[in-house]
């Protein structure tokens, strides 16, 4: 049984929130409100296991007194502050924001961003189509998982969990400036020359499915990749006593993808190279 | 921290140039032959780790040296300061004026931008190109403005090695001309101990030379032979006004000499700090609040308010940081000030770190600076033998050291937090904020970042005291004001003004030519204004009463001779390629603008109409929410002539 830490209680912070009186634990951030108060703000950068970079900026809301729009997924709330999530103003640059991000990448495997362009009534195809895309070539250099920079939004999720956030691999980074900007090893090379580690903790934080598993690059393209089919199974690693949760992703009776819970307190949704790809010997039925 | 380091080797030069900045290699740990004791006791952690802010400079050692950074070299700086590759290689591939691709050994940096594009820097660059092929050994660049823009066009060449000069100009005696920069940073120190392991090597040696205004013979004369390129004019002929009594931050350019102490303390130099120390820290801080002073680099906060608020917190050490990263297009002061009264910058930073408690502070200068690089270096190490600074400032017991790092090309680090990532050897890419500088800045440490001409503006409120100073100018706006004059003006340069002049008295005096028809506010960031608006009164108050920004002091003016169009063009191109990139608005929006701005280069009316409501709303957006000053600007001058000069109808 695992022990759930109860910390040291925490002061509440109170604030107006779409004019509503909200009520947050100090150093809680806006998104976390909204959450609380059931209100979907859309988010791309953000994720649950990490502190964010803040760099999707589609999760903007307008405070009152500033003079840009704040990022709620990093802005704390303060005691006092008054926040509008649905601004015409907020809504005008979440709307821009996804209307440059499908223009530039290809967000056909982002979750819910179909339906975010459909609310925010976003028309990617305005700038026309000679607009400048991120056009990269999968990048299939190991046996275990593509990088897809094609899809890449550069969240800075799979860095931060590379490094000083999980992993501590260090193995990739933000290199070049501006529009050429890319997440990339050391002098640009494939991954086998590099710091990877191969737990796949990148993937397991990736928005877009840039990153992926092998296994899913290789269904999708064969056009065999079916959610709808697939169970999940959580269960132990048995590699070694850590006790880490496994989610099993199964399709016709065969693992095409692990993952691990992100509110496993062990885990946290990380894994190492074992127990994220080291499955195939369950599926050795000689 | 395991880091993981490839097969590539550093050359031996390569690694001389990292050595002489680091000094050698400890152990094999760090790159050294591997010994018995090296397998017993592994060095490394936190302490290795604190020298990452070494990384910019070893960039610049191998840059200098070599001209690029080799697989191998980068490799090898890692290992010495313990940074993963791959951090290295995104810091590395950041910086325009790095490579990590082989290149030839000299770079001739022809600027594109506005007051070159105006004096004709597209023939420049297109005869220079043509004459200076692939084999000439000499790589041309395209640059975005090199603050030369009182003498466009302009060029800058740089050629990495050894110079053809022999030997380190000694002490005391400084050439003029300053085409041997010195690289590293002189008496560099760790953030963390104050002591470092043996970073005083400064024997890299390249080559600089500046030439404006440049025709095509003269730009290829000078990058095949930097080291006997003619001297540059003396930094006072960029100040028109040079000798009028009334000057007040320019009146020591061109009547002392910038490279003696001497000079400058006969000129009236110290008698500030003097005052300062007798004040005490509080006093000072009284005093620059009560003169009204706010910041120069465009933001205009009030600087008492700053120092104030870092004054008082509790976490130590403070920093104090002076922002001399001055890449906004249109302006130079900050180039000319350090040029030519390079010692009235060093007392300002000793008065602005010992009001706010600051031991350490860094001068982050523009790495297309070599003058201005040469001559402040010198003036620190004047001032540090002379006990100006160092442990003891003028024998009051007080501790105070200036370090000075190169920036390589890169507009970003101009904004105060990119600046912080990038001298502790990160992306230059700006922090969220909150939490503000004074709170946690360098190394999350709280640190007042100041703009050269801010700090210059120390001096006279403490010589004259807060209430004689804030009598000049405007009660709102108090000061004297430095303008940075170019384009289609007879007498083109750095002008000094009490706030309240109007833009058409200072175009007046810098002898604007006929078919005006625009101004250019603030630079690229700024905005444009007609010929009929020359009332405007140029104070922080007045230009915002008019809908535009006075910015960092920027006063661009341009003739009918060049197409608005292209002028656009090129603002849309310089942001484009100086976004970080970190976030959306700004990364794919300064593009998309770009983009827009192209389609419609020939249209007008109607035919430009759904582009230029694409143009507002990528704009708007960029402007709501970028993280940063860059995006949120990106849209302002493009905005402003559609606007007010009614481009493209």
């Amino acid at each position: 049984m695992t022990a759930i830490p109860l910390g040291v209680p925490r002061r509440l912070v109170e604030f107006t929130l779409d004019g509503q009186e909200a009520r947050v634990p100090e150093g809680s951030t806006i998104l976390d409100a909204c959450r609380a108060a059931g209100k979907d703000v859309p988010t791309l950068c953000e994720g649950d296991t990490l502190t964010p970079k803040n760099a999707c900026r589609v999760c903007v809301v307008d405070v009152e007194g500033a003079r840009t729009l704040a990022p709620a997924c990093s802005r704390r709330a303060e005691p006092g502050m008054v926040v509008r999530t649905d601004t015409e103003r907020a809504r005008h640059s979440r709307k821009v924001v996804l209307e440059l991000l499908a223009s530039s990448v290809d967000l056909s495997t982002t979750p819910s961003v179909a339906q975010w362009i459909k609310e925010y009534e976003a028309k990617p195809d305005r700038f026309g189509p000679d607009a400048a895309r991120v056009d990269e070539e999968p990048r299939v250099d190991n046996d275990l998982y593509v990088r897809d920079y094609g899809k890449c939004i550069l969240c800075y999720k799979c860095v931060d969990a590379c490094g000083d956030q999980w992993q501590n691999s260090f193995a990739i980074s933000v290199s070049g400036r501006g529009f050429d900007a890319r997440i990339s090893v050391e002098h640009d090379g494939p991954l086998t020359d590099s710091a990877c580690v191969y737990c796949g903790n990148c993937i397991e934080v990736c928005p877009t499915g840039a990153l992926s598993f092998k296994s899913e690059f290789d269904m999708r393209a064969a056009g065999t990749w079916d959610e709808e089919r697939q169970t999940e199974t959580t269960t132990v690693c048995a590699y070694c006593g850590v006790g880490c949760n496994l989610t099993l992703h199964v399709q016709d009776n065969e693992i095409v993808k692990v993952t691990s819970p992100h509110d496993n307190p062990v885990t946290h949704g990380n894994l190492c190279i074992k127990g994220r790809f080291g499955y195939q010997h369950v599926q050795n039925r000689d | 921290m395991d880091l993981r380091f490839g097969d590539s080797k550093p050359t031996d030069e390569e690694r001389a140039a990292v050595d002489a900045l680091l000094g050698p290699p400890e152990s094999s740990w760090e790159g050294a032959d591997r010994s018995d004791a090296d397998l017993r006791w592994a060095r490394g952690g936190r302490e290795a780790r604190d020298r990452r802010d070494q990384l910019l400079p070893a960039l610049h050692a191998l840059n200098d040296r070599v001209g690029w950074i080799s697989e191998g070299a980068l490799d090898y700086v890692c290992r010495r300061l313990t940074v993963p590759p791959a951090e290295a290689y995104g810091v590395a591939t950041f910086y325009a004026m790095f490579s990590v691709r082989p290149r030839p050994a000299t770079v001739l940096h022809v600027c594109t931008d506005l007051a070159c594009t105006a004096a004709g820097a597209s023939e420049l660059c297109a005869a220079v190109e043509a004459r200076l092929g692939p084999e000439s050994g000499v790589k041309v660049e395209r640059s975005p403005c090199l603050g030369l823009c009182e003498r466009a066009p302009a060029t800058l060449t740089i050629r990495a090695g050894e110079s053809a000069r022999p030997g380190v100009p000694p002490l005391g005696e400084f050439e003029d001309e300053a085409v041997q920069a010195e690289s590293g940073g002189p008496g560099a120190a760790a953030p963390g101990d104050g002591k470092g392991k043996g970073r005083r090597g400064r024997n890299t040696l390249h080559a600089t030379a500046v030439c404006a205004p440049a025709t095509p013979a003269q730009a290829i004369a000078a990058a095949t032979a930097p080291e006997s390129a003619p001297t540059e004019p003396a930094p006072e002929t960029a100040v028109p006004q040079t000798g009028t009594p009334t000057l007040t931050l320019l009146h020591r350019i061109g009547t002392a000499d910038p490279t003696s102490l001497d000079d400058y303390r006969a000129h009236g130099g110290y008698t500030a700090l003097r005052r300062a120390f007798a004040l005490g820290p509080a006093a000072v801080i009284r005093e620059v609040t009560d003169a009204g002073l706010v910041g120069r680099g465009g933001a205009a906060f009030p600087t008492g308010r700053k120092w104030q608020a870092t004054a008082a917190q509790p976490d130590h050490p403070h920093y104090l940081v002076c922002n001399a990263d001055e890449s906004e297009p249109g302006t130079f002061k900050d180039r000319v000030l350090m040029e030519g009264d390079p010692y009235a910058l060093v007392e300002a930073m000793t008065i602005a770190a010992y009001a706010t408690g600051a031991h350490q502070g860094y001068l982050y200068l523009r790495g297309e600076y070599p003058r201005a690089l040469a001559r402040v270096t010198h003036a620190i190490e004047q001032s540090r033998t002379r006990g100006l600074l160092g442990d003891d400032v003028l024998g009051q017991g007080y501790a105070f050291d200036i370090e000075i790092r190169r920036g390589a090309g890169a507009y970003i680090c101009g904004e105060e937090t990119a600046l912080f990532n990038s001298i502790e050897g990160h992306r230059g890419e700006p922090r969220s904020k909150p939490p503000f500088p004074v709170e946690k800045g360098l190394f999350g440490k709280p640190t007042v970042e100041n703009n050269v001409e801010t700090l210059v503006n120390v001096l006279p409120i403490l010589t004259m005291g807060a209430e004689a100073y804030a009598a000049i100018g405007t009660p709102t706006s108090t000061g004297p004001k430095l303008f940075c004059v170019s384009g289609s003006v007879a007498r083109p340069g750095v002008y000094e003004l009490p706030f309240g002049a109007t833009l058409g008295e200072l175009l007046t005096l810098a002898g604007v030519r006929d078919n005006l028809r625009a101004v250019l506010l603030g630079g690229a960031a700024g905005g444009f204004v007609r010929p009929d608006e020359l009332d405007i009164p140029l104070t922080f108050e007045g230009t915002r009463e008019a809908g535009t920004t006075l910015g960092s002091g920027v006063v661009m003016a341009f003739d009918d001779t060049v197409p608005l169009p292209r002028l656009l063009l090129r603002i849309a191109e310089f942001f484009r390629d100086e976004s970080c990139g970190q976030c959306v608005p700004c990364r794919v929006g300064t593009v998309r603008q770009e983009e827009a701005l192209h389609r419609i280069a020939d249209r007008t009316g109607a035919a430009a109409a759904d582009d230029i409501a694409l143009l507002r709303e990528v704009g708007r957006a960029m402007r709501d929410a970028s993280i940063c000053g860059l995006g949120q600007t990106a849209w302002n001058a493009v905005e402003s002539a559609i606007d007010r000069l009614g481009a493209y109808e």
